[in-house]
């Protein structure tokens, strides 16, 4: 299984990294980053969403290619050209959504990759020796199950285990844990952490990337903090403090602008109130106003139930509790139909996937929320020429950048003239409340700043705006008010008056900060 | 924990409901009529089921990678008859040969088109399911062409008091339980079903694998057009027509998914019988033909039901949790 490196002198890194730089579309988000990982010692990778955590993982793991940098491996330069590569040297990514197949047992999930034959050269599988070697993977993580069961019964601990199982068997030195607690009970998170201790033991270095500061003060040996890809604290864990790491994740990025906001929220009938609506699994007690003309910002991390609780409001997803009303009426049972109907919009976070059709013209996306609005007459016929009006109009008004709405498709259109595409199709519906989910993930700073613009004068009008956005300094730009959530629950609420970005952050790491664990 | 135990039970009642359905079927049939619980009655059910579970055995690899064969019908028709027009004569184990390596032909072409020009499975098979039945009928003259005696009497012989297309079924069925239990290539196929990416991911080469389910398909096919010759004695240009209807119900009736990663060629063989169960119940207690066809697609589209129901109940019993809840 592992072999110990006798002749390796104590300081020796097992894998320095060295200069790392690389861009996207010709936005730089590593910026001459650089670590080192040491045999049996675990390094903490934090930052903010987009710091460029995963970027660097995805780098070790062969999944991208640095534009510039080194890595070195055992003394060896390592440029693996994808994720067998990564494999093959020993490097095990247990990723967040693990990659495990649940129609499979335990023990055929450790081998898919390769079994052991029963005679060379024939397809049969030496199940004994299958069984075998589970067994003592099994064990040596100490977890207590038949090798046959289904990956579908285990629990998301166990599937967690199972995966340290298989990394042990592909003979990983290193081990690179992608937010492995966030779904883990205490009991498993403790379990996970004692097996992290033995990895170590066994001389693995190991990556632990995680939102939970209270973890990675515990668990880890060394600190990198990045953000805006660049390496902006590192140092050993005993240097560190909950707070200074919160201080430095925080720090400044460069000056945005936003434009000015004008108007003012309006006093009576809130356009949506929350009453301690809850879904078992996804959000709990989640309460709230939007009142008319209110900018409203929702900040947490990524899996804090941000665009759980906006699904729900959609009606996209089911909820067992509590009320939602619009313009102070019940929305029972929402369904988007419904939620449509009662004026509210929806902004979805994976425009690509869910906002638009790609491969049809500017014009048909514009319209085709609003199509029954244009039906009228006998047989309910489309009024072709009062929607093409409209549909100009409202891509005038947004700004799309294309000369003609008919002719250009949206694939064709920059990721920030896609954004304004969607949110133009809903402004053709002159909505109530409007939400709002990531709207300037991944575009320019010119698209961004037009974004904000269509938000502040949709609030002008009257209408009700949430915005989910994993950028604290964004929303603080752009809201009235902001609520920080934290596993499914409403931490915090902050007053444009109050508005402070390390208390927001604070509130998003609710569980580090106030419990130290949970 | 009430909910979450009330939702097991629905999930054990569907997952078993082609079982279920099995037994109420024997019973109703079994009071209307005295000879259908018959042990004669019942190995006439398994021998003329032969074909059928033959070819649905090469389907479940397909249906366990996602994928869908319409052209099985065409491709026994299409193997077949080349045997029925120049093999007179031959030892009936060359003709086994000669139309598996059609069958294994046309299934390759199947997965050339599928997997390296890219077409979708259903719209790939839908237009081979064309090509093949217009070659074998331009071969036929579109006439009706009797098989060799040595066919026949294939389907006549039997050995160890079981009838030869019960043995060559057997056989074809413990090749493809041992292939899909017991080897590196079964458990990839099932990897490759669940969840590509991740297949990928784990080093498998999910395009050989993809590749190889439908060349399997294939040649199922044209061994199951030969049994099926050995009891029809001739092929008319009706030989495997619509075949793909009854295959495809066999393996989702025995629980194999039409969404991939679930199921087994155990469970195809009894969704076979079943099927084969009430066209002979049916028979027996002497219904109108033209009811056959409206009974077989009523239980069919049950079975369908079942598997997008237990699907999206799967789906949600596995939902990624955000937040834990403590009891």
């Amino acid at each position: 299984m592992f072999q110990k490196q006798v002749q390796a002198p104590v300081q020796a890194p097992l894998l320095a990294v060295r200069g790392l730089c690389k861009s996207f579309f010709g936005v730089q988000v590593l910026h001459d980053v650089g670590f080192e990982l040491a045999p049996g010692r675990v390094l903490g990778l934090i930052g903010e969403n987009g710091s460029g955590k995963s970027t660097t993982m995805n780098i070790l793991g062969g999944i991208h290619q640095p534009d510039r940098g080194e890595m070195v491996l055992d003394g060896q330069p390592y440029r693996p050209k994808g994720p067998k590569d990564a494999e093959a040297t020993g490097i095990a990514f247990i990723h967040q959504e693990l990659n495990l197949f649940k129609n499979l047992s335990i023990e055929e999930n450790l081998f898919i990759g390769g079994f052991p034959k029963l005679v060379r050269g024939l397809p049969f599988i030496d199940r004994r020796k299958v069984r075998a070697r589970a067994k003592e993977l099994l064990a040596a993580i100490d977890l207590d199950l038949d090798p046959a069961t289904l990956v579908s019964r285990l629990s998301q601990g166990e599937r967690q285990l199972v995966e340290i199982a298989k990394a042990l068997g592909a003979d990983a030195r290193i081990v690179i844990f992608d937010e492995p607690t966030t779904s883990l009970t205490a009991r498993e998170t403790e379990r996970l952490f004692g097996q992290i201790q033995r990895l170590k033991g066994r001389g693995i270095a190991i990556v632990y990337i995680s939102h939970i500061l209270s973890d990675v003060m515990r668990l880890t040996d060394d600190i990198v903090v990045l953000r805006d890809g660049h390496v902006v604290a590192s140092a050993p864990t005993r240097q560190m403090t909950v707070d200074k790491l919160i201080t430095s994740m925080v720090g400044r990025t460069i000056d945005q602008i936003y434009p000015p906001r004008a108007s003012r929220p309006r006093e009576g009938q809130p356009v949506l109130e929350v009453e301690k609506l809850t879904q078992p699994g996804m959000i709990k007690d989640v309460s709230f106003q939007v009142r008319q003309g209110e900018v409203v910002g929702i900040s947490g991390l990524m899996g804090s139930g941000r665009s759980e609780m906006a699904r729900i409001l959609f009606g996209l997803d089911p909820y067992a509790s509590g009320r939602i009303l619009v313009d102070g009426q019940p929305l029972e049972r929402p369904t988007p139909e419904a939620a449509m109907a009662r004026g509210i919009a929806f902004l979805t976070e994976d425009r690509r996937a869910e906002g638009l059709m790609m491969d049809g013209p500017i014009a048909d996306n514009l319209a085709l929320p609003s199509l029954p609005n244009f039906a009228g007459g006998f047989g309910r016929l489309i009024e072709r020429t009062r929607l093409g009006d409209a549909v100009e109009r409202t891509g005038r008004d947004v700004q799309v950048n294309a000369r003609d709405f008919v002719q250009t498709l949206v694939k064709n259109l920059s990721g920030g003239n896609q954004q304004k595409v969607v949110i133009g199709k809903w402004l053709l519906r002159s909505p109530r409340l409007f939400i709002l989910d990531e709207p300037t993930r991944g575009i320019d700073v010119g698209a961004k700043y037009e974004v904000y613009k269509i938000i502040n004068e949709l609030a002008g009008q009257g209408t009700g705006v949430l915005v989910i956005s994993s950028e604290i300094e964004e929303l603080i730009g752009i809201c009235d008010r902001i609520l920080v959530m934290s596993h499914g629950e409403i931490r915090a609420g902050f007053d444009r008056a109050k508005f402070d970005r390390e208390r927001i952050m604070r509130s998003a790491m609710w569980d580090s900060v106030t419990k130290g664990g949970r | 924990m009430s909910l979450a135990d009330s939702r097991k039970i629905r999930l054990l009642f569907l997952q078993n409901a082609p079982l279920i359905l099995f037994l109420v079927l024997v019973l109703v049939f079994g009071s209307l009529s005295e000879r259908f619980l018959s042990p004669t009655n019942f190995m006439n059910i398994v021998t003329q089921a032969a074909h059928i579970a033959i070819i649905a055995i090469g389907m479940t690899f397909v249906l366990l990678v996602a994928g869908i064969d319409l052209s099985v019908g065409a491709n026994m028709y299409a193997s077949c008859i080349v045997v029925a027009l120049y093999m007179k004569g031959w030892n009936p184990v060359f003709g086994f040969a000669v139309a598996g390596f059609l069958g294994l032909l046309f299934g390759a072409v199947n997965a050339f088109v599928i997997t390296r020009l890219r077409v979708p499975a259903f719209i790939a098979t839908l237009a081979t399911l064309f090509v093949g039945r217009a070659i074998a009928l331009y071969l036929s003259g579109v006439k009706m062409i009797p098989f060799g005696k040595e066919i026949l009497l294939l389907g006549r012989t039997t050995w160890l008091g079981l009838p030869v297309p019960i043995w060559i079924f057997l056989l074809v069925f413990v090749i493809a339980w041992v292939t899909l239990r017991l080897t590196t290539y079964g458990r990839q196929v099932y990897a490759v079903g669940a969840d590509p990416e991740a297949a990928a991911k784990a080093g498998i080469d999910v395009r050989r694998i993809l590749f190889s389910v439908y060349c399997i398909a294939g040649v199922c096919a044209a061994i199951g057009g030969l049994v099926s010759a050995s009891q029809v004695a001739a092929a008319s240009s009706t030989f495997g027509f619509q075949k793909e209807f009854p295959v495809i119900a066999a393996a989702v009736l025995g629980g194999t998914s039409l969404f991939g990663g679930r199921g087994g060629v155990v469970g195809t063989v009894f969704g076979a019988i079943l099927i084969q169960t009430v066209e002979n119940g049916l028979v027996m207690i002497n219904a109108d033909p033209y009811v056959y066809p409206l009974v077989v697609s009523a239980i069919i589209f049950i079975a369908v039901l079942v598997d997008s129901l237990r699907t999206g109940m799967l789906e949600r019993l596995e939902r990624r949790k955000i937040r834990v809840e403590t009891a």
